[in-house]
C-alpha cells in the first residue's frame, strides 16, 4: 500500500487557499441527506460536530462521558497560540509555521502545519464571538503571554483554565446544534468497533454504558476526535478514562498508526508521591514564564534536601544551578518541553534531585515576586518600599496570573508555593503520534477521518506549548468542515445505510465475544494491577530515554504480560449493566497492543528527535542527534492482526519552505 | 490511618439502596478517590463488585466527581472537589459516610453514580451565543472592560458538577443556571440574546424538576469553584425584565 498525502500543489502559502477555492462542495439540499458520525466531544470532536451540524449535515455525536463537557481538553491550562501579532513583536503566520515545524524537530508535514498557522487567527475570533472570556488588558484588548520554544508573545489565555473555557465554548456551540436537532447526542456511549462496508467507513458499534447494551449506528462517514494515548503509561497527566480504544479499533480494521513512539513528557508536573498514585498533575508551562528552574549545585546539599535536613531556601544563591539558563542561554527557562524534561532527568540522574525519591527539581518564583513587586510599587508611586512590601505586592501579582495553579499545587502537596519553591518532575502528557491522515485529515480507510490529538499530523516529534488547543479547534472548526467535502461530494447518491447489513452484525458479534471473554475469564488479578505493570514497563524502557536493548526487552515483557492478562484478569459483573471494570478491561487490552507497537516504532527509529531520545544517537554535548538522511519520514504502521508483525510504510517528508537544520536553543 | 467507611450501594434507580460497611487502611498522602481505589481493589481481590463512582480528570476541572462525604458535597474542604480532597484532612479512626447526590432531577444509575444530563438540557435550552463557525469578526473589534471580562470568567469557571444542587435543601439548580446566564450576559457578544436566554434556561430548569430557590446560599458555600450567588441576582434581573417584556418571537 502506498501512502498518498494528497498535499495540494503550489507555493506553501497559497496551498490551502487555492485548495479550498477549488475543492468539490456538497449543496445544502444534499447535506441534509448525508449522515456523519463524530466520536469524541473534546475540542476537536465538539467543534467538528457543531460546525458540521451548522452546515446542515445530520450528525450523530458520541462520548463515553456523562456529558460532552467532561472531555479532557477541559484540563488544558496554559493557552492557545495564534499569529495575531497583537504584541507587535514580529509575529506572523510564517513565524508560527516555522516555530511549529522547528519545535517538532522537523518531523511534521509542512503543508498541514502551514494551514494550522493560517487558521489560528480565525480560532481566536470564533472563540471570542462565542463568549470565551480570554484575559484582557485595561484597554479591553486581548492579552498574550509567552510559551516554550518561541521568542514572541502569541499565547491567548483565560487564567490557568484556557482549555476549560475553550471547551465550554465548543460545548455550547454543540449544545445549540443539539437543540436545533442537527446533532443527535449520545452520552455514555463508547465506540468499540468501526464498521467498514465495501472498503469505506460506514458506522460504529457503541456500548451504551448505562444499560451495557451494544448498539449499531450507520452513517456516510466517521470522524474520530478521540484524543491521545498517554495513559498507556498508566501514570500520566491524562484523565483516568482517556484511552486509545477508538483509535486502536480502527487500526485493527486496517488504518495506520503513525509515529506511535512520539510521546511528550511534560517538564512541569507534580512529582509522584506513592505507589497507590492514580495520576499525575500538570503545572502549566506558563509558569516557566516567571519561574526559574534549579537544583543544588552541590551533591551534599541535594542529599540533605532529599533526607529532609535542609530546605530549598537554605541553599545560598551561589550554590544553585539554574541549569536551563546555564545550558540554553538564548531560551533559558523557556526551552521546548522535550529539552526541559531531558535536562531535568540529567540533573536527577546525577543525584541533584530535591525530593525524597530524588526525582524532582525546583521551580522557583522568588525573583518573579521581586520583579513584579518592584514594578507594582513603582506604578503605585511607592518610594523606597521595604523588601517585605515588594514581596507582598509581587505575590499578589503572581496570584492574579497563576492563582488557581498555586492553589492546586497546595491542595495536592500540602505545601504553600508562595513560601517554598514548587517541586516538579517530568510526566507523560501528550502523544504526537496517532492515526495516519492525509491533507484532508482522512485516514487510509476512505471515509474515516481523525482530528486533534488522535491524528499524527501537525506536531512532528514534539509539540510546542499552547498548540494542542490550536490544533484541536483548527481541525474541528476550520479544516474538516471543508476537507470532508471531497469524500462526501461523491456520496450524494448513496442512500442511508441500514444497520441490518451483515457487516454490522459481524462487528457487533466481534465486540460481544471480546467482552464476554473478559467476563468468563474468572482470573485472579484486577485490570488496574495489569495496567500499572504495563505502565512501568513503558516508562522504564520507552520513556524519556530509550535504547535498543531496553526496547527489545520491553517488547518481550509486554507480550508476556499481555498473555498473563488474557489468562488471569478478573472482571466482575455482567455485560448488560453499568460496569466500569469491563470498560477498563477492554481499554487496557488495547493499550497492551499499542504499547508493543510504540516500542517497535521506537526501536526502528534509530535517531533522536523531539520527544524520542535514543541514547545511541546523541552529540558530544549530550544533545539529541537527528538523522535526516535515514529518518526524515513519518513511520505509518499497519497491524491489523497481532499474530503477524507490524508492517512499516514510510511517508517521506519533504521540506520546501523551511530548511532542515539542527534545532538549537542555545 | 484506619478508617470505617459507610458507602451507599444501589443496583439501579429502581432498586432500594443501603449503606455498606468497610474498614480500610489508608495513608494521609492519598487523595480521597485513591482511597476509594484501594477499597475497590480489595473488593476485587475478594471477587466482589467494586463500588461505582464517577471520576475522570482527578484535578478538579472536569466536574465528573461528585459524592456527598459526611453530609457535604465534595467533602469537608472549601473550594475543593472530591478528587482534590486528600486524606490528610481526616483522622485515624474516623467513620466516613459516602453517598451519591440526592435530587429528583438526578436519578441514581448505580451506587454513587447519578444521571446529571438535566444540566446538559438546561444549556441546550439557551446557554450559548447563537454564532456559527465563520461568522466572527476580529477578536479585538469589541474592547471588553477588564472587570466585566473578569466577572464573566468567574461565572464561566463553573464545572457543572452539580454540588450546588446536592447542597440545596430544595435541590434547586439556580446557581448553575445563573452562572451561565451571567457569564454570557456580562459580555457584549452575549448581551444580544440575554433575556431570551434567561427565560428559556429557567423554564427548562423548572421542567427538569429542580426545586425553587429560597436564598439559603448553601450552594455558594459548597461550590468547589466559588461561584457567587451574585449570579442568581443577575439572572433574576434578566428573567424579570424578560418576563415583563415578554419573549421576543
Amino acid at each position: 500500500m502506498s501512502l498518498n498525502s494528497n498535499i495540494p500543489p503550489g507555493p506553501m502559502s497559497d496551498k490551502w487557499t487555492d485548495y479550498k477555492s477549488k475543492m468539490p462542495l456538497v449543496s445544502p439540499d444534499n447535506k441534509r441527506r448525508l449522515e456523519v458520525i463524530v466520536v469524541g466531544t473534546g475540542l476537536a470532536g465538539a467543534s467538528a460536530a457543531a460546525s458540521l451540524g451548522e452546515m446542515g449535515y445530520n450528525v450523530k455525536c458520541f462520548t463515553f462521558h456523562d456529558s460532552p463537557r467532561r472531555a479532557h481538553s477541559i484540563a488544558a491550562q496554559g493557552g492557545i497560540n495564534a499569529a495575531k501579532n497583537y504584541k507587535n513583536d514580529g509575529d506572523s503566520v510564517y513565524r508560527l509555521f516555522y516555530d511549529t515545524v522547528k519545535g517538532g524537530d522537523y518531523r511534521s508535514r509542512e503543508a498541514n502545519v502551514h494551514r494550522l498557522a493560517e487558521v489560528s487567527n480565525d480560532i481566536i475570533d470564533q472563540c471570542v464571538a462565542q463568549g470565551v472570556p480570554f484575559a484582557r488588558e485595561y484597554s479591553g484588548m486581548l492579552d498574550n503571554r509567552s510559551f516554550g520554544g518561541v521568542q514572541v508573545e502569541r499565547t491567548f489565555y483565560a487564567r490557568g483554565q484556557t482549555g476549560q473555557q475553550l471547551l465550554i465554548g465548543a460545548y455550547q456551540a454543540l449544545s445549540r446544534q443539539i437543540s436545533l436537532g442537527t446533532v443527535t447526542m449520545y452520552n455514555r456511549h463508547e465506540m468499540l468497533e468501526l464498521v467498514v462496508v465495501d472498503g469505506k467507513a460506514r458506522g460504529i458499534i457503541a456500548r451504551n454504558l448505562t444499560t451495557g447494551k451494544l448498539e449499531r449506528f450507520a452513517a456516510h462517514c466517521v470522524v474520530l476526535g478521540t484524543g491521545g494515548y498517554g495513559n498507556v503509561f498508566y501514570l500520566s497527566t491524562n484523565a483516568m478514562n482517556c484511552n486509545v480504544t477508538a483509535g486502536w479499533r480502527v487500526v485493527k480494521k486496517g488504518a495506520m498508526m503513525a509515529n506511535p513512539c512520539y510521546t511528550q513528557i511534560h517538564p512541569t508536573c507534580i512529582p509522584q508521591s506513592g505507589e497507590y498514585q492514580s495520576k499525575l498533575t500538570l503545572m502549566s508551562e506558563s509558569l516557566r514564564n516567571d519561574g526559574r528552574v534549579w537544583v543544588p549545585a552541590k551533591l551534599e546539599d541535594a542529599k540533605a534536601i532529599q533526607e529532609g535536613r535542609k530546605m530549598g531556601k537554605d541553599i545560598p544563591e551561589e550554590d544553585r544551578d539554574y541549569y536551563l539558563e546555564r545550558r540554553y542561554p538564548a531560551f533559558g527557562n523557556l526551552v521546548p518541553r522535550d529539552v526541559a524534561s531531558r535536562a531535568a532527568k540529567v540533573e536527577c540522574d546525577k543525584g541533584h534531585g530535591v525530593v525524597a525519591t530524588g526525582l524532582g527539581v525546583y521551580l522557583d518564583f522568588e525573583s518573579a515576586f521581586e520583579r513584579y513587586g518592584k514594578s507594582k510599587a513603582h506604578s503605585m508611586n511607592l518610594h523606597n518600599p521595604s523588601t517585605e512590601k515588594i514581596r507582598e505586592l509581587g505575590v499578589a501579582e503572581i496570584e492574579e496570573k497563576y492563582g488557581n495553579l498555586f492553589e492546586m499545587y497546595e491542595k495536592i502537596t500540602g505545601e504553600n508555593p508562595y513560601k517554598t519553591p514548587m517541586k516538579i518532575y517530568p510526566a507523560v502528557h501528550y502523544t504526537m503520534g496517532g492515526l495516519w491522515v492525509d491533507y484532508n485529515l482522512e485516514t487510509n480507510i476512505p471515509g474515516l477521518f481523525a482530528l486533534g490529538e488522535c491524528n499524527f499530523s501537525d506536531h512532528g516529534a514534539n509539540r510546542l506549548g499552547a498548540s494542542a488547543l490550536m490544533q484541536g479547534l483548527a481541525d474541528g472548526y476550520f479544516v474538516v468542515p471543508y476537507t470532508i467535502g471531497p469524500f462526501l461530494s461523491k456520496e450524494i447518491r448513496t442512500p442511508k445505510f441500514s444497520t441490518d447489513l451483515p457487516e454490522f452484525a459481524q462487528a457487533e458479534n466481534a465486540v460481544k465475544e471480546r467482552l464476554q471473554n473478559f467476563l468468563d475469564n474468572n482470573g485472579n488479578q484486577s485490570v488496574e494491577s495489569f495496567h500499572r505493570r504495563l505502565g512501568k514497563i513503558m516508562w522504564e524502557h520507552c520513556g524519556m530515554a530509550r535504547n535498543a536493548e531496553g526496547l527489545k526487552k520491553a517488547i518481550g515483557l509486554i507480550r508476556e504480560l499481555r498473555e498473563e492478562f488474557h489468562k488471569d484478569v478478573f472482571v466482575p459483573g455482567t455485560m448488560d449493566e453499568f460496569n466500569p471494570e469491563l470498560e477498563k478491561a477492554a481499554r487496557v487490552a488495547d493499550f497492551f497492543e499499542l504499547g508493543e507497537l510504540m516500542c517497535v516504532d521506537a526501536l526502528n527509529r534509530k535517531e533522536s528527535c523531539g520527544g524520542h531520545f535514543r541514547e545511541e544517537s546523541r552529540t558530544e554535548e549530550g544533545e539529541a542527534k537527528r538523522d535526516d538522511e535515514n529518518f526524515a519520514y513519518a513511520a505509518a504502521w499497519e497491524w491489523p492482526d497481532v499474530k503477524n508483525d507490524p508492517v512499516l510504510h514510510k511517508e517521506h517528508l519533504k521540506f520546501e519552505a523551511i530548511e532542515l537544520k539542527t534545532r538549537s536553543y542555545k | 490511618m484506619k478508617l470505617r467507611l459507610k458507602v451507599w450501594r444501589q443496583k439501579s434507580a429502581n432498586d432500594k439502596g443501603y449503606f455498606e460497611d468497610h474498614t480500610l487502611e489508608a495513608n494521609e498522602h492519598m487523595s480521597f478517590l485513591e482511597m476509594m481505589d484501594v477499597m475497590n481493589e480489595e473488593l476485587i481481590q475478594q471477587k466482589k463488585e467494586p463500588v461505582a463512582f464517577e471520576h475522570d480528570c482527578r484535578e478538579g476541572i472536569c466536574g465528573a466527581c461528585s459524592l456527598v462525604i459526611n453530609g457535604q458535597p465534595h467533602g469537608p474542604m472549601q473550594g475543593t472537589t472530591t478528587c482534590q480532597l486528600h486524606m490528610r484532612h481526616f483522622n485515624d479512626g474516623d467513620t466516613i459516610h459516602i453517598e451519591p447526590y440526592r435530587a429528583n432531577a438526578f436519578p441514581v444509575i448505580k451506587d454513587l453514580v447519578v444521571d446529571r444530563s438535566s444540566f446538559d438540557r438546561i444549556i441546550q435550552a439557551g446557554g450559548y451565543i447563537s454564532v456559527s463557525t465563520g461568522q466572527a469578526e476580529d477578536g479585538n473589534a469589541i474592547p471588553i472592560n477588564r472587570n466585566d471580562s473578569s466577572l464573566a470568567f468567574d461565572a464561566a469557571t463553573c464545572i457543572g458538577c452539580a454540588a450546588c444542587v446536592a447542597a440545596c435543601p430544595n435541590a434547586s439548580a439556580m446557581l448553575f443556571t445563573s452562572a451561565k446566564v451571567s457569564h454570557l450576559a456580562l459580555l457584549p457578544q452575549g448581551k444580544v440574546e440575554a433575556s431570551r436566554r434567561a427565560l428559556k434556561m429557567v423554564n427548562q430548569m423548572d421542567e427538569e424538576g429542580f426545586g425553587r430557590c429560597s436564598n439559603i446560599t448553601a450552594c455558594e458555600a459548597e461550590c468547589p469553584k466559588g461561584i457567587s450567588i451574585d449570579n442568581i441576582a443577575r439572572m433574576n434581573r434578566e428573567y424579570l425584565s424578560a418576563s415583563l417584556v415578554g419573549e421576543e418571537k
